[in-house]
């Protein structure tokens, strides 16, 4: 697979402060690359590293094997989309268009036939005469993407293009995007704080968290496999249930043993590397929690705390052998608070991190 | 119909359906104890200021016998129009005849280069200290407004050597130049305080898009920036054209600007003291000011109302 965008131990420091530490990624031809995580955590800033818009401290970057590191933004091949838009407002979404082109000393016929294309694309015609100040904020940020688009460039830089947008929007705005990368088949490089966004989008999702990336990984591996204690809390809402414990082990069967209950490990994807005596932290998905049905060999008992129903899916905070679990069932399943219930954990779904360095074992 | 029943006991009421709460226009009280301290406190502070301005008014429009009457406040029974003429053209200042209208001049070839290039210098300053920090920005901004603070007086000496050696002491060039300097700072401060608030977004939309410093400058920044350009115009044109110190210190009685001409005239030692031109004198200079308060102020709303873009 061709390299698209290849960073390569890129640090930078905003004097004494470290923001990005060696941080390495290469980013294929084509490919929808998510850089999550919460705010803070530098992914806004490696973005702009790549736009060309902070200079590194250190490491180079690479953009379709060209090193760009201390290129002009308009020498890199890329086009960004803004958070807040950052349309001019003095010109009209046409203006705004082909400003770029118009600076590039494009013909004016080129320039015409790339601003229709985009227009039609991103289905704005008619807005073409009017100026932002008119249009609603899906609106704006679809012009956002037409200006990148005209540029007809290699890489698409996305800077939590929806977080302005209220949820209804967001989510269509969020199909379209996922639509045209489709169609394009561009790199695209997307920062954003929201999951949901990073999982639907993504073919990789790199979660990062004070400058380095934790875990680098397409969104199914991310969700199922988390690397360590911070991504598998990071993604999924609810939280995933942690329980600290210990390995135990009776016979050649291997235990999880927290607050005097038992989890049979047998189903556990690495079974292997359970040496008895460890301490560690299960984490368990509300989703891969079983109740009263399909409860499988071993059988746990619980009491409902609260329940919040949600539509689709109604979600128990249950009372279990001393802590608190989340439990997500389907909607129509209902019980009440102090309701008795069995439960049953599939263990291959679970992840079990080393309480000391909290990476997944 | 359980909502009708809760009406009706909220209400107090038995009313059909529909009308809660209190309808009807909003009663209005006219004469209130807030209402009378409001006004009266406006008028008071209203009064204050414009009796001083209602008797310059009254006084120039006198002729000197009546003034000699001593009514200051009476309005003209005679109105005449001869003072304003005299203070325009023909009031003398030691040698000369000609009135303001030489000091008007003088002042309109002061002030118009001085504005445009301490306007111009000083908003390509505030955008390159907003927008293109470079190394040791910030500690340039911070000398450059300390001289904000530093008193005029300390500096006109060292000033007056400068414009010697540089061989343009006492020309209007000169002053110029002093005059654009002196408002660097303040200007500077207030462009870049304005360009550090406009969506920094915008500017890096612009850098992907492959304009460079002065593409930048001209067709993202100057547009929207009327309202930025009309403060410092307003700041400049009165602070310029009121300007006595300097006027006086830098140039030649042929150049000297309004304000000095004024000076002159008012007081002008020799003969009877004309009360009547000198109001009309000092109300004619005073009047640039005046006029670009009322003109700019206008479009100094509009530019704020036009430049806003909820981002």
């Amino acid at each position: 697979m061709n390299s698209s965008v290849s960073i390569r131990d890129l640090s930078l420091n905003f004097g004494a402060i470290s923001v990005l530490k060696d941080l390495n990624l290469e980013i294929n031809d084509g490919e929808f690359l998510v850089l999550l995580g919460s705010s803070g955590c530098g992914k806004s800033t490696l973005l702009n590293c790549i736009a060309g818009l902070l200079d590194a401290s250190d490491g180079q970057i690479f953009i379709k094997g060209k090193n760009v590191t201390w290129e002009e933004p308009k020498d890199r091949g890329i086009g960004m989309v803004f958070q807040s838009y950052a349309l001019y407002p003095q010109m009209s979404v046409e203006k705004n268009l082909s400003f770029g082109l118009q600076v590039a000393k494009v013909p004016q016929q080129e320039i015409d036939k790339r601003v229709a294309r985009a227009a039609e694309i991103l289905q704005i015609q008619p807005l073409l005469k009017r100026k932002p100040a008119e249009l609603s904020g899906g609106q704006r940020q679809r012009v956002a993407i037409g200006r990148a688009l005209v540029r007809d460039v290699d890489v698409f830089l996305f800077d939590e293009p929806l977080s302005n947008l209220d949820a209804k929007l967001r989510s269509e705005l969020r199909v379209e995007i996922k639509r045209l990368h489709q169609s394009l088949n561009n790199t695209m490089i997307y920062v954003t704080h929201d999951q949901i966004e990073a999982l639907t989008l993504a073919d990789r999702i790199a979660i990062m968290k004070s400058g380095i990336i934790q875990q680098l990984a397409d969104p199914t591996t991310i969700y199922n496999k988390p690397r360590n204690l911070f991504v598998a809390g990071f993604i999924g809402s609810p939280s995933m249930n942690f329980l600290r414990g210990e390995i135990t082990k009776q016979g050649d069967q291997t235990f999880f043993a927290a607050n005097g209950v038992n989890f049979s490990l047998a189903h556990y994807d690495t079974p292997e590397v359970l040496q008895a005596g460890r301490k560690v932290i299960l984490g368990v998905r509300p989703e891969h929690v079983k109740v009263n049905e399909n409860l499988g060999a071993e059988v746990h008992d619980a009491t409902v705390d609260i329940e919040e129903p949600m539509g689709a899916d109604n979600l128990l905070w249950l009372k279990h052998a001393g802590h608190t679990m989340s439990v997500r069932i389907n909607g129509a399943r209902r019980f009440s608070p102090g309701t008795a219930l069995k439960l049953g954990f599939d263990m291959s779904l679970a992840s079990i991190f080393d309480a000391e360095t909290e990476l997944r074992l | 119909m359980p909502d009708a029943i809760a009406l009706k006991t909220a209400d107090g009421r038995a009313s059909g359906k529909s009308v809660s709460g209190p309808s009807g226009p909003k009663p209005k009280r006219v004469i209130s104890p807030r209402n009378i301290m409001l006004y009266g406190t406006l008028f008071v502070a209203a009064a204050y200021y414009l009796l001083p301005l209602y008797v310059m008014i009254v006084t120039s429009l006198k002729g000197m016998p009546e003034i000699r009457l001593g009514n200051i406040f009476s309005p003209p029974v005679e109105i005449t129009f001869e003072p304003w003429v005299k203070a325009w053209a023909t009031a003398c200042t030691g040698l000369n005849c000609d009135g303001l209208s030489r000091g008007f001049w003088n002042s309109v070839r002061i002030t118009v280069p001085s504005v445009i290039g301490s306007i111009a210098i000083a908003s390509v300053n505030g955008y390159a200290l907003a927008n293109w920090r470079f190394k040791g920005s910030e500690l340039f901004f911070a000398i450059l407004v300390v001289g904000a603070f530093i008193p005029y007086q300390v500096m006109i000496y060292p000033i007056v050597i400068v414009l010697r050696e540089m061989g343009i002491y006492g020309t209007l060039t000169g002053l110029i130049i002093v005059h654009s300097i002196f408002g660097m700072p303040i200007l500077t401060l207030l462009f870049r305080n304005y360009f550090a608030s406009l969506p920094q977004e915008l500017f890096k939309a612009a850098r992907i898009d492959g304009a460079g410093f002065w593409q930048i400058f001209f067709k993202i920044m100057l547009p929207m920036s009327l309202p930025i350009f009309v403060v410092a115009m307003i700041l400049q044109v009165t602070g310029i054209w009121n300007d006595f110190l300097f006027g006086v210190v830098f140039t030649r009685p042929e150049y000297y600007p309004m304000t000095v001409q004024l000076n002159n005239i008012v007081n002008s030692v020799q003969g009877v003291k004309e009360y009547n031109v000198n109001m009309a004198a000092t109300i004619l200079t005073g009047l640039v000011p005046l006029v670009v308060y009322f003109v700019s102020g206008r479009l100094f709303v509009r530019g704020i109302a036009a430049g806003a873009v909820k981002g």
